[in-house]
This record gives C-alpha cells, structure tokens and sequence, in this order.
C-alpha cells in the first residue's frame, strides 16, 4: 500500500516538475494526434489507389495520380509532425533533466553541513549524474511513447466500435489483461532497480575515493586490494543490474503473449460468429488488423519499461537527496548590526553524535581586537568550536553572541562574511589562480589581487608561471606544493580584508620563513580585530592576547604565554615537550 | 566511431553463447510470428468456409501455443541480453579499473577524478545498453528487410529496384546523422565531465563556499554549465530524431512510387493488382523494421561516443614504466638510497629541481628542509617512482629504480603523505592496508610509535571503529597519526615522512619523534618538514632551495655553513637555542 502511495507521489512531483513545460506538452500531444491520424490516413488512401488498378486497361491512371499526390502529402505533413512532437518531447525532457540538476545544486548548498560531512561525496555525485541521466531517458522514452500509444488506441478504438461493438467490447475487455501482466512485473522489479541505482551510487563513492586518492593507493601497493574491493561492489551491481534487466523486459514479451491471446480470441469469435453468419469473411480480416494495430501501442510502451523503472528509481534517489532538510530559515539581515568584534560564548555545550558529548558548559569571552590563540591535544575540539563560530553546526545548548546578538538571530551570511577564514585543508577551486584569489570578493581590481598575493608572499611565484595569474590550477592541485595552496588560501582571505579572522591551522604547510613574513602581513591586518588561531607553531601562539588550552571540549587554562608557562599547568607541559630530546 | 565499438569487442568474450542464443531466439519468436497470418487465414479459408468450428477452435489453440513458444523463445533472448550486457559492462569496468591502477600521477593528474567517475558509470551504461539492444534487435531487423527484398524480387524485379534504392537511400540518412552527431555526443559527455566536477567541488569545498557566501555564485556557475548541456543534448536530439521521420518519408516514398509505376504495370497486363499489394506490404515491413533500426542507430552512436572516450582511457599508457625491471639484488655495500645530477620538471614551467645529487647510508635518519615550493614533496616522489626523474639517476640499493618492479620498490617504502587521508572502512581495516596479515601485536606497535594508541584505544569499539570516507569523523591530528601507523606496520627499510607532522600538537610531535628514533633503529629515515626542531636531530639534513640542494650535513654544520639553515632556524628558534 506504501509503495503504492510513493510511486503515485514520484508521479506527483515529476508532474510537477513538468508543469511549467505544460504549453510544449500540450503541442507534443496536439502533434501527436496529427501525426498519428495522417499517418493512419497514408494506408487508407494508398488502399484506394490500388483499388483503382484493377486489370490492363482498366487502370484510372488520373485518379492514382490524384490519390497518390493526397498520399504524399499525407506523409509530409505526419513527418514534419512527427518530427516536431520529437523536438517537443525532446526539449521538455531535457528542461526537466536540466531543473533537477539545478534543484540538486541548490539543495547541496541548502543542506546542512552535517549531511556533507556524513555522506559519501560519490554516492551524491551519482545521483547528480547517472539518476539524473535515467530519469531523462525514461521521460524521453516514456513522453513519446505514450502518446503516441495513447493517440493510436483511441483512434483505432473509434474506428473499430464502428465496425462492430460486440467484437470492440472483447478486444478492450482483454486488453487490460496486458496491463495488469505489466504492471504486475513491474512492481515485482522495482526493488531490484532501486537496488540496482543505490549501489551504481556505492561504486561511485568507491570510484570517487579510490581513484580519488589513487596515489595514496600506489604509494603502498594497494592496487591489487583495492581492485578486489572494486570488483566485489560491481559484482554486486551486475547481479542486480541483470535480475532488473531481465525481470524488467518480462514486460513486452508477456504483454505480448497477451495480445496473441487477444488476436486468438478476436479471431475465434470472428470465425464462430461468420459460421453463424453475422459477420463477413472480409470483416474478420479487418477486425484482426485493427485488433493487431490496437494492441500494439501497448506493446510499444511496455517495450520501454525497463527505462521507465531505471528512471523511477532514478527519481526515488534524487527526490530523497531533495527531500532533506534544510537549513533553518536565515532571518532577514540585520542593518544596524556594526560589527566590532566581540564574541561571546556563554554555557555552550555540543556533540555530533548526540551518545558522544564533546563540548560541555563552554564559555569564553573575547572582547574586541583580542588575538586568541587555541592549544591543546589533537581532538580537543579546536576544529569543532570553529564550525559553531562560523555556524556550521548549530549548538546544543547555550548561544554564540557577537557583539551582543545571538548568532541564530543573523542570517548566516552575515555573519559568515565578518569572518575571513583559512583552514588546514587549503580547498581551492578548479579555476585560474586571479579566480581563486577573488572568491570572495568577485569584482575587485586587477591591482588589488595582485596586492593580496604579494602580502601573502605567494606573487613572485604566480609571476613566474607562464600564463602568471591566468594559470587554471588543476583539480587536485598537482601543479601546486601543499605550502603554495595555503598561501592561495590566505591571499583569498586577505583580499576580502574581514572584520574577525579564523585561522586553522592556515600556516601548517608554509615553510617558517615565509610563515613569518606572512604573519606579519596578518598582524597588521589583524590590528585591533577579533582573531582565532589554532596552531602548533610557537611562534604564532606567544603573540597572542589569550592563549585557550584545550582539553576535551573543555578550557582548561587561560592566560598569555607568561602567566600559564608560571603557572607550570598543561601548557607549561605541552610547551617543554617539544625541547624533549629524542 | 565505429571502430571504437569494435575495439571493446575483446570484452564480449565468454558472451558468446548469449551472443548467439539470443538473437537466434528472437529470430524464431519473429518466425511464429509470421505464422499467426497463415493460421488466420487457415482459420478463414477451411474453417470459415467449411462451416467447421471444431477446426476453428483446434486452429485457434495452435495459435495459443505458438504465442506460448514465442513468449519462451522471447524470455531466453531477455535472458541472453541482460547476462550479456551487464556482464560486458562490468567486465569493462573491471578492466578500466584495473587500468587506472596502472597509470601514473601524470595521467591522472590531466584527466581528473570527476571524469574518470563519469566514464565509468555514465559512459559505461550506455555501452551496455547498447549490447543489450544489440541482442535484442539486431538480427530481426535484417532479416525481415532482405526477407522482404528477395520477396520483391520474385515478384517483379524491376519495381524491387525501387526497394533498393530506397534501402539505399536509408542507409545514407542513417550514415549521414550518425556521423553528424557522434562528436555531440561527445561534446554531451565531455559537459557531463564539467557537472561532475562542479558537484564535486560543491561538496569537498562547501565549508569554504559557505564561509565566503558563494552559494549563489557557485549555483550561477553550475547554472551555467548545465544550460550549457542540456543546449548541446537538445541540439544531438534534434539531429537524432531526424532519423524516424526520414526513414519513414523515404518508405512511403517508395510504397507511392510503387503503386504509381505498379499500376502502370498492371495497366499493360505485366503486374497484378494482388502483386501491387504485396509489394506494398513488404514495403511497409521494411519499413517497420527500418524506424526500429533508426531508434537503434541512435543508441549506439551514443555508444560509439562513449566507447570513444573508454578507449582513450585504455590507450593512455603509464608515463612510468616497468620495462627495465629485473629486479636485480640489492647490493648491501651500496647506498640504500642516492640521487646522482637529478633534475626534475613537471613539464609546464621550468625545472623544479635541479642538479641533486646525495646518497643515503642504511640506517641513517634524513631530514630534508626548505621553503614552500622548494622542491621537497617533488623530491621524495622520485623515489617510490610517482614520477620519473627528467634528468640524472635515482638509485636504491645500488640500482637504478628503474630496475626494479614497481610493486618491489614500493614495498620498500612506507610513505606518509602530506595529506592525511584514510579510508572508508575501520581503524583495522587501515592499518593492514600494507600488510594483510599483520597481527595484533605489530598493530598496537605501530600505533604506540606513531602516538595513535591513546586515542584508539579510548574509542568504544577500539581497533573496529568505523571510518567515514576520507576519516572525516576524526581530527586532523589523529588522522595523521593513523597514517603515520600504517606505514609503520610494515616495518618498511626506507620510511618517508612527508611533513607528516604538521597537524600535531608539539608534545605529541615530540614524543613521536622520540618513538620513532626508538624503533626505527634499522630503517632508513627521511623526514620532510619545515620545522627545524623535527629535523635537527637527525643524522643529517638536505637543505633545499628554489629546487637546489644548497647544503648537506648535521644541525651544528648547517648552522655554521649554511646560511639558509641558519635564516630558516633564527626564524623559529631563540638564537641561543640555535647553537
């Protein structure tokens, strides 16, 4: 019954997803029921022709010409409409194809983090390319099918109730017969193509990550390892790739097995019924033609099924991918909000996993311009207290104030641009290296790019690539160091000239030289701005106002280089280690 | 284009049975098929006229069992394409697996992981399908066309010129939009390959997109794209569904041409009028069969595109090759490791190193400092062969590396990369990742050295906690030293750490250091960083700048000789801790 409710609900949203289209359609339909009628109109008219060759020298030469020119231009016209409905059909497939991608976009930058951060990026990946893919095909399929089926059954319906009813009346009430075997298998092959589309989307996940990482894979041998784990998933595949396959193609055969009964039937009873002279001989032979042209629309849509169910399946992923929740609503931007710089945390308790606590009772307040430098073990919850600041987790319990406001109670974009945030991992996009370093601030000056990465001592570098700041960096970044990426990172960051800066980890790469020079450029920048700093480096943290140890999603100690190296706690420990001999 | 169809042929094989089985049956299914007119017209002709229902009805339950076979016949020839076709499909994709796996970091640097996933998937369905229509509909659709043609012949050879031309006249339409939309349609997969990286890049960067408010920047981009292909799929479908109309204008053409000559014929006594219809309904049988083909055309032009872009796949082949490897024995005197004038570049902007040369004792502990892009990581990547040096000769244990096999060499190594990346699966499951077989004891080992078994050991389910692609669901500190782990447990001789520690905490990096000059008494050691303090007590340091080796020695020498140690270390130590 649920599954029954779910497929008319697939229904229900690809028509909606087609209603905008609603003016094509209705023309694909408009021209179908042009082509269809001409084209059946073709073998009529040349029927006439040849009835009007009878034997030598009773031939109306003048009346085949006239017949036969009719006939032309029957064919022409359904040509140039059959044509037509295809582009129809054709452009309003690919519209939906073309909205679903764009919904899926969206949805990906709508959901929350967390749902980035837990599912395979693969099997996402998949669902944006293959099950949009099928969906497409099983519309274009599916569009063009049906309505030319559905034109052709009427019309033969019409032509067949006037010849004569009783026999109509069997033909239609054993058709459905067909129907029923269809969509019978189909529901019993549903499953499989469901199955059959989740685990293309778990080779895609095993393909985005293995062969995404394919270096790690060669650095330890693993190839071997690695391909026998590939080979299982796709064994997999195979297997409920096949049982869908064959299952689904039941359909046409059975379906047609059917319609042989139905031209049995229509035949028998034709015969037994001109036995009792009710019918002509000449009137079965009709009948069974048109019998034969009724059931094979039928034929010709079930002969499609197996891309309809692909492309319900298809559509069961991309719509759950659709269905996921949200972000909560942003409230509207708060205009008078001046940003100075002071964030509170007050009583801040978090966990991702709701049996895992990992902040408890935090609080801290930074008051404007402060540099706070944060230490301690890894898995502290450094990386974790910056997801709550740039809100992209929300916390459990308490609330983040800046400058007095509770951080829900801005929109998040607001918020996040006061920030200017370098992380560890130096994501960059696949463009040119003036593109990266204008993320985010699109429209600033040639001048003021380059600016950005002089203070970031990365421009003598870009200058000496050939094609200088119009170099595309590469998807994994392979023409770049590590180092080099975080440098792009900060000149990002400096060219947007935030209010707060976030900065994970943002020098871990960059050579100690060079680091310096860097932070210097930060410090004037961060001149009387709030900053967070996560490092390792001695160097960054002993400037700082205050120094956060942390331990456990929890601040143990608190002060500045002096006073907790005199207070001989943790840091002191953490501090003198690294002078340990080894 | 047709060539690359053909080329894949190889991944048939073994699908013979089905290959043949299959149309064969579709065959004879056709075959009933065309009896069902002939008992029809028994059921007329004897029944009918004789007044015999018994025969009606013995007739008509022939008619049952022939659609009985045929539904059969139809099942096996399903059966036959769906084995055949996905079997073929995951041979191939086990195929082009297995030949990622043997290409170089340059390779897979110019194609991209988002395209390799869409021709994998995207491209191998279509190819797939292609075979299963194959089966399905190929052999039926000439049959019933040279059926009809010599059916024609016989019955009045000059009007069957017509039919030939008009087959003729088909088979160039069908050559003409199959040619013309072979390149679409690798344009269509090509644009697929740029949506692909776009999601992709939405998901690995969305923490910074979101930081920078780009959503809307980023949707317009992906707008872009994907108005862009669907632009090109419409364009390819317009010139596709050009082919039925054609097909059936051509047809028809010939049914009226036909019918106009026919009545000419019969007009001077040489063609009956039964004759004409015949003719026009072989005619419209070729017909039907030919709109099947035109749908089929499609199908494997499509294919034919994808076919094109696995095969360029295929014929990539390994910058870095196996060719000289003989796996010679390692010569114990030698060096286990030395570079002699090598020069490297990555084939776009000048040499990124330059002239090094430097061998390595067993047992020795390397570090290697220098600037960002100074050549550090490209250095070490010649070693375990990711690429191969432009110029010069790196050696180990005496030999040149190209010597050795890759799997040998390799083994040697045991890599931590700068990124610390694990996989999906658990902690254990990781750490065997070098060596299946290693036990508990070795794992706990390598854990301890690598500072990782604090932390495992606190987690619930210890050793079997599952991790998310990529290890996400830990820090980046506890990433890295799992990846240190692994490495060590396989107790490789040359351990390379390739600023492997920059995520750690300086007391964890400290008593790391302190365990691995512990347990690593017989390997060899080389460790990348660019802090002095995890490099300073080692054997001795290679000094890099600018992808020169501008100093060798220990941290006392260097101090002294060296004046880019000397500036690297006042930029991080107090100059008393220097000396």
């Amino acid at each position: 019954m649920k599954k029954k409710r779910n497929t008319r609900l697939l229904l229900q949203r690809l028509v909606q997803y087609a209603s905008p289209y609603h003016a094509r359609i209705l023309c694909a339909l408009l021209l179908a029921i042009l082509n269809v009628t001409l084209s059946l109109t073709a073998p009529v008219l040349i029927g006439y022709a040849i009835d009007k060759a009878v034997s030598p020298g009773q031939v109306d030469r003048d009346g085949i010409l006239w017949l036969l020119a009719a006939t032309a231009g029957a064919v022409a016209l359904s040509t140039l409409f059959g044509y037509l409905m295809n582009l129809c059909t054709n452009s309003v497939a690919y519209a939906i194809t073309r909205d679903l991608r764009r919904d899926i976009c969206r949805k990906l930058n709508a959901v929350e983090q967390r749902f980035i951060d837990d599912h395979p990026h693969g099997d996402l990946m998949s669902r944006m390319v293959n099950d949009v893919d099928a969906v497409g095909e099983g519309l274009q399929q599916g569009i063009t099918q049906l309505f030319s089926g559905l034109v052709m059954i009427i019309a033969t319906l019409g032509f067949m109730l006037r010849l004569h009813y009783v026999i109509a009346f069997v033909v239609v009430l054993i058709t459905p017969l067909s129907v029923f075997v269809a969509s019978f298998i189909t529901r019993f092959s549903q499953n499989m193509f469901k199955k059959q589309s989740k685990t293309q989307g778990e080779l895609s996940a095993y393909i985005e990550e293995y062969v995404g990482n394919q270096k790690l894979v060669k650095t330890f041998g693993h190839e071997e390892a690695s391909q026998q784990a590939f080979e299982e998933i796709n064994d997999r595949l195979k297997e409920c790739g096949q049982k869908a396959q064959f299952v689904s193609s039941w359909a046409n055969p059975s379906t047609r097995f059917v319609n042989g009964l139905v031209t049995a039937a229509v035949t028998i009873v034709g015969a037994v019924s001109a036995v009792n002279g009710t019918l002509t001989v000449g009137q079965i032979a009709t009948f069974i033609t048109y019998a034969n042209q009724y059931t094979k629309p039928f034929n010709e849509v079930t002969g499609v099924i197996p891309q309809l169910q692909a492309a319900a399946a298809g559509a069961h992923r991309i719509f759950a991918l659709l269905d996921e929740p949200e972000l909560s609503q942003d409230p509207p931007e708060n205009e008078e909000m001046v940003f100075h710089g002071q964030v509170d945390v007050e009583d801040v308790s978090f966990s991702y996993v709701p049996e895992k606590p990992l902040i408890r009772h935090f609080t801290l307040h930074v008051s404007p311009g402060q540099r706070v430098a944060i230490v301690g073990p890894t898995g502290c919850g450094k990386t974790t207290l910056i997801n709550l600041l740039m809100r992209f987790y929300d916390v459990n319990s308490g609330a983040i104030r800046v400058d007095g406001v509770d951080i829900r109670e801005l929109p998040r974009h607001q918020l996040r641009s006061q920030y200017g945030m370098v992380l560890q991992e130096s994501w960059l996009k696949c463009a040119t290296i003036r593109d990266n370093i204008a993320y985010g601030r699109p429209d600033a000056s040639e001048e003021d790019i380059r600016r950005a990465a002089k203070e970031a001592h990365i421009a003598r570098f870009i200058e000496r690539l050939p094609e200088g700041y119009d170099t595309v960096i590469s998807e994994d970044g392979a023409n770049l160091s590590q180092g080099q990426r975080q440098l792009l990172c900060i000149a990002r960051v400096m060219l947007c000239d935030p209010p707060m800066l976030i900065l994970d980890e943002a020098t871990s790469s960059i050579d100690t030289r060079t680091e310096i020079r860097v932070q210097r450029a930060f410090a004037k920048m961060m001149k009387g701005r709030t900053s967070f700093i996560v490092a390792h480096r001695l160097s960054t943290i002993r400037e700082a106002d205050v120094i956060l140890v942390m331990k456990d999603g929890n601040i143990i100690e608190q002060g500045t280089h002096e006073t907790l190296l005199r207070q001989q706690g943790f840091y002191y420990e953490l501090y003198n280690s690294q002078f340990a001999e080894s | 284009m047709v060539k690359d169809l053909f080329k894949l042929r190889r991944f048939l094989k073994g699908y013979l049975l089905q290959l043949t089985i299959g149309p064969l049956c579709k065959l004879t299914e056709a075959v009933l098929e065309l009896m069902i007119p002939l008992i029809t017209a028994d059921i007329i002709d004897t029944g009918v006229r004789q007044q015999d229902v018994g025969y009606i009805l013995s007739r008509g339950g022939l008619m049952v069992l022939m659609g009985a076979l045929g539904l059969g016949f139809a099942l096996v020839c399903q059966k036959s394409a769906s084995v055949a076709a996905q079997g073929f499909g995951t041979k191939l994709r086990n195929a082009l697996f297995r030949h990622i796996n043997t290409l170089s970091h340059a390779e897979l640097d110019k194609i991209g992981t988002p395209s390799l996933i869409t021709r994998m998937t995207s491209d191998i369905n279509q190819l797939q399908w292609a075979v299963a229509m194959l089966i399905r509909l190929v052999i039926r659709a000439p049959f019933l066309v040279t059926g009809a043609l010599v059916m024609a012949m016989l019955i009045e050879w000059r009007l069957s010129l017509l039919f030939f031309a008009a087959a003729a006249l088909i088979a160039l339409v069908l050559y003409l939009v199959m040619s013309r939309s072979v390149p679409f349609f690798r344009a269509v997969q090509q644009k697929l390959d740029r949506v692909s990286l776009l999601s992709r890049e939405m998901l690995s960067g969305s923490r910074v997109i979101r930081a920078f408010g780009r959503e809307e920047k980023e949707e317009e981009d992906f707008r872009r794209q994907n108005e862009d292909l669907s632009r090109t799929s419409i364009a390819v479908g317009r010139i596709s569904a050009l082919l039925s109309p054609m097909t059936f204008v051509i047809a028809q053409a010939a049914i009226i041409a036909v019918v106009w000559f026919g009545s000419g014929m019969v007009d001077t006594g040489t063609l009956k009028t039964g004759q004409i219809v015949a003719l026009v309904n072989y005619m419209t049988q070729i017909l039907l069969a030919m709109i099947v083909v035109s749908n089929l055309v499609v199908v494997f032009t499509r294919a034919a595109a994808s076919a094109g872009r696995v095969n360029e796949l295929f014929e990539l082949q390994p910058s870095v090759r196996e060719e000289n490897a003989c796996d010679p024995a390692p010569d114990p005197s030698a060096p286990i490791l030395s570079m002699q004038h090598v020069s490297f570049g990555y084939g776009h902007d000048g040499l990124a190193l330059h002239d090094i040369s430097f061998s390595v004792r067993r047992g020795e502990t390397i570090g290697i400092i220098g600037g960002t892009g100074s050549g550090k990581s490209t250095l070490i990547n010649l070693i375990p062969r990711f690429y191969d040096a432009t110029e010069g000769e790196v050696q180990v244990y005496g030999s040149p590396v190209d010597r050795f096999s890759l799997k040998f060499l390799r083994s040697q190594i045991g890599m931590v990369p700068q990124q610390a990346v694990l996989f999906r699966g658990t902690i254990r499951e990781n750490l065997r990742w070098c060596k299946p077989d290693a036990g508990e004891e070795e794992m706990q080992q390598a854990l301890k050295t690598a500072q990782a078994w604090d932390f495992v050991s606190a987690l619930p389910e210890g050793l079997d906690t599952p991790l998310s692609a990529g290890g996400k669901n830990l820090s980046g500190g506890q990433r890295q030293r799992l990846t240190i782990a692994r490495a060590l447990v396989m107790q490789p001789p040359i351990l390379i750490l390739d600023d492997s520690a920059s995520a750690l905490d300086f007391a964890t990096d400290a008593a790391l250091r302190k365990a691995l000059a512990a347990e690593t008494g017989e390997m060899t050691v080389f460790m990348v960083s660019q802090r002095v303090g995890t490099v300073r007590y080692a054997d001795r340091i290679l000094v890099l700048d600018g992808g020169e080796l501008v100093g060798v020695g220990s941290h006392r020498e260097l101090v002294r000789s060296c004046p880019v140690y000397r500036e690297i270390c006042l930029s991080q130590l107090r100059s008393e801790e220097v000396e």
